[in-house]
């Protein structure tokens, strides 16, 4: 295989005996479940490298592109390694005008990364997403499955400040 | 359901019709007459897939109930409904979001590829386009020239997935697909990878069914000009059966006119050493697969055999059934046959040395160029082919060079590689090489003439096909698909264990190589490969010879130079081998 990032053989065989047990699992169109399988993926890799879903397309029948197509459709999937913390800016049209924009740029300063990648202490990784259904609370962020609401820009600095520290503290 | 129930009335234009329940509006206008313009859209029924993403929006007609815009398309009729198509609102609306198409769009249309062929450059002249008032972000993408068959210019995709819909349901290779969404979305590969590295076949229908730029043919003709333009070069060329009836559709034609006779001379025109016909090597290709075939009847060899000699076909089962490479016949494509025999035979005669021969192949087919390529099609390691150009390019260069082509005059192949027979002129259709062999095999293995030469029942248009034929006391069972995705469910059969036929011909394009990747553009008209299909078997029919072992000079070869048929020399320059290679 020329393109090593396409090589299957080395992705973690451990994981993907989960995986593909999860799959068996399945009842009736396998196809039907790809998110599903996505999903699983996911939480067993942490995020989904190209060969994964080339592993997932093959084994599910699908083209790659068909796969691919799916991963990048959903801010939810990541085809990067992540953060310990994935910060989520949401930049729907009721956070947008409340001033998302500058939360968002707050955020990338702090963590000193862009936008869906991971920073360099492997802390966070910054997405901005779509409506999350929280707009009474624009602008909204998350950082995991924690919900912060009319987040200002300055609160940006101890929401960092908070999951920077509590890193050191589990040491 | 009461017959009323199913039928619904509507207005369109103030003209009342009736039409059934589940109708487009597009497809009711379209009963009485009123045209309403169309970009994704396309319909190809005959393939048995209707493009339907409603991503364009220029079909928007005025619906006078609600005052609303809806796509003419996608959109059912309901009862009641009336529908203004040319309302001042339609026409704008229209205009708006063809701006807005192109706003996006490099517009470099003096130099694209497409220039007069392209439909968004048409309807933008249908639609009076005179200024573009929006001006947006416009996306920046690399254009992929890393495979030698097709280039990608994604920065010229207008979204309409007709190329997806053509790859993935007609074809299911699957290598293109919709990726993320939004501004940024993009028809893509998996990944983004570079053509070269998936599992493309190079088979061209999406080039062939792609409204603008964004999907083309490789441009080899600048590499011909400058073979042509060296004088130290010998430079012949080669015609496939399949061109000469659909290049005449370039300068006016109508569809199915053979015309074999000017391209020759035009070639003549265009400064080639010699014109040899594909025609003759077809017939080569079927003395050699029939040899093979009655082999592998005889000695209880694999069964079934494939044809092998589209190439498109070859990828596709060297990268989605790698377990069955040893069902293809070992033959190589006609045109590949007939470049190893220029830089041999020919050679020899002619006391030239190979190294200075360039082999031109002008092919219906952009997988043609990428067989071209393959390391296994040389001879001590000159390229059997070195550049092969499409019907397409071909006209180009006619009409660069300012020949005018229907003023041409007739003119025969130059001999040695130039006589064929009817045999060979059907290898253009789905079906022709399958009934060229039948005729060969019969008398093969009955020893007795065939009076009969028409097998009928191999004929026709249907995605797959099967008959029986009589050989003596043998029962020989033929299957026949054409477009890939009729072709997986042949090989799931054999792979299955259950296929029952002795041979089976493949043809990776929608009607064989009529509907080649490089031929013509049809613009979802269909009917023009039927046209194209009709003058092929007309034109066997008018051949002196109708069977392949009849061609003299194919005889005069063996005689001379290849010995005996599927013998040492012909198995070392007429064969070939199969690699089995990653599905992606
Ligand atoms: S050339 Fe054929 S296989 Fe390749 S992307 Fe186009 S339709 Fe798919
Ligand atoms: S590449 Fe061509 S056919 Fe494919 S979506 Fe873009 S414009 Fe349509
Ligand atoms: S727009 Fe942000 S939660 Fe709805
Ligand atoms: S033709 Fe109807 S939306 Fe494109």
């Amino acid at each position: 295989m020329r393109n090593r990032i396409l090589d299957t053989s080395t992705l973690d065989k451990e994981l993907l005996k989960q995986l593909d047990a999860f799959i068996d699992s399945l009842e009736g169109d396998k196809q039907e479940h790809l998110i599903h399988v996505l999903h699983k993926a996911q939480d067993l890799f942490s995020y989904l490298p190209q060969n994964l879903q080339l592993y997932i397309a093959r084994k599910l029948d699908l083209s790659g592109a068909r796969v691919n197509g799916v991963v990048t459709f959903y801010s939810y999937f990541n085809e990067k390694p992540v953060g310990k913390y994935i910060i989520s800016v949401c930049m729907g049209t009721a956070c947008f005008v409340k001033g998302a924009d500058k939360v968002l740029e707050r955020v990338l300063e702090l963590t000193g990364t862009s936008k869906n990648e991971m920073s360099s202490d492997g802390l966070f990784t910054v997405k901005d997403v779509r409506c999350i259904g929280a707009c009474g609370l624009a602008p909204v962020m998350t950082v995991n499955d924690k919900v912060y609401g009319k987040v200002k820009p300055k609160d940006v600095d101890d929401i960092i400040r908070h999951y920077r520290s509590i890193q050191y503290e589990s040491k | 359901m009461k017959l009323i129930d199913k039928m619904v009335q509507l207005k369109i234009n103030d003209i009342s019709i009736n039409v059934e329940r589940g109708t487009t509006v597009l497809d009711a206008a379209e009963k009485i007459g009123v045209h309403i313009p169309t970009l994704c859209h396309l319909n190809l029924e005959d393939f048995g897939v209707v493009n339907k993403s409603a991503s364009c929006r220029v079909c928007v007609v005025e619906d006078e109930n609600t005052g609303r815009l809806i796509p003419s398309c996608a959109q059912e009729v309901y009862d009641g409904m009336k529908i203004q198509t040319d309302s001042l609102k339609a026409v704008m609306g229209r205009r708006t979001n063809l701006e807005l198409l192109l706003s996006n769009h490099p517009n470099d249309c003096l130099t694209c590829v497409k220039n007069l062929d392209c439909e968004l450059q048409s309807l933008a002249y249908e639609l009076n386009i005179k200024e573009i008032h929006y001006q947006g972000e416009k996306m920046k993408h690399p254009v992929d020239i890393t495979s030698f068959g097709i280039t990608k210019d994604t920065n010229k995709c207008i979204m309409c997935r007709r190329c997806v819909t053509m790859c993935n349901d007609i074809q299911t290779v699957g290598v293109l697909g919709a990726l993320k969404r939004g501004f940024d979305s993009v028809v893509a590969t998996a990944f983004h990878l570079d053509l070269n590295q998936t599992s493309c076949t190079y088979c061209g229908q999406c080039v062939s069914v792609c409204p603008t730029g964004a999907l083309a043919e490789t441009n080899d003709s600048p590499k011909v000009w400058r073979a042509l333009n060296n004088p130290n070069k010998h430079v012949i060329v080669q015609v496939a059966p399949a061109v000469r009836a659909a290049i005449g559709e370039e300068f006016g034609y109508e569809p199915g006119e053979i015309l074999t006779g000017k391209v020759v001379s035009g070639l003549r025109r265009l400064g080639f050493h010699q014109v040899f016909d594909t025609n003759f090597a077809a017939d080569l290709t079927i003395i050699e697969e029939a040899t093979e075939l009655v082999d592998r009847i005889q000695n209880k060899k694999t069964l079934p055999m494939l044809t092998s000699c589209c190439p498109a076909w070859v990828q596709f089962i060297e990268h989605q059934f790698p377990e069955l490479l040893d069902v293809p016949s070992s033959c190589k494509s006609p045109h590949e046959m007939l470049g190893v025999l220029a830089k041999t035979y020919y050679a020899q005669v002619n006391n030239l040395d190979p190294k200075d021969i360039v082999m031109v192949s002008i092919m219906p087919c952009t997988a043609k160029k990428a067989e071209a390529a393959r390391g296994e099609l040389n001879k001590d390691g000159l390229s059997d082919v070195d550049h092969v150009i499409t019907t397409r390019e071909l006209a180009r260069m006619f009409k660069e060079a300012s020949i005018d082509f229907t003023k041409l005059p007739n003119d025969e192949f130059d001999n040695l590689l130039g006589e064929s027979t009817g045999a060979a002129a059907i290898f253009g259709t789905t079906g022709g090489v399958i009934e060229a062999a039948t005729r060969t095999a019969y008398e093969m293995i009955t020893g007795k003439e065939l009076k009969e030469v028409d097998f009928k029942q191999l004929r026709g248009i249907e995605g797959i096909r099967e008959a029986k034929v009589n050989i003596g006391d043998l029962e020989l069972n033929i299957g026949i698909a054409h477009g890939l995705g009729n072709a997986r469910k042949l090989l799931q059969d054999i792979r299955d264990g259950k296929s029952h036929f002795h041979a089976i011909e493949i043809m990776a394009c929608p009607g064989g190589c009529i509907g080649g990747g490089g031929q013509p553009y049809h613009h979802g008209h269909t009917d023009i490969l039927l046209k194209r299909q009709q003058a092929l078997y007309d034109l066997d029919a008018s051949m002196p010879r109708r069977k392949s072992h009849e061609n003299e000079m194919l005889i005069k070869l063996y005689d001379d130079f290849l010995g005996k048929p599927g013998g040492h020399l012909a198995h070392d320059l007429l064969h070939t081998t199969y690699s089995a290679k990653e599905r992606i």
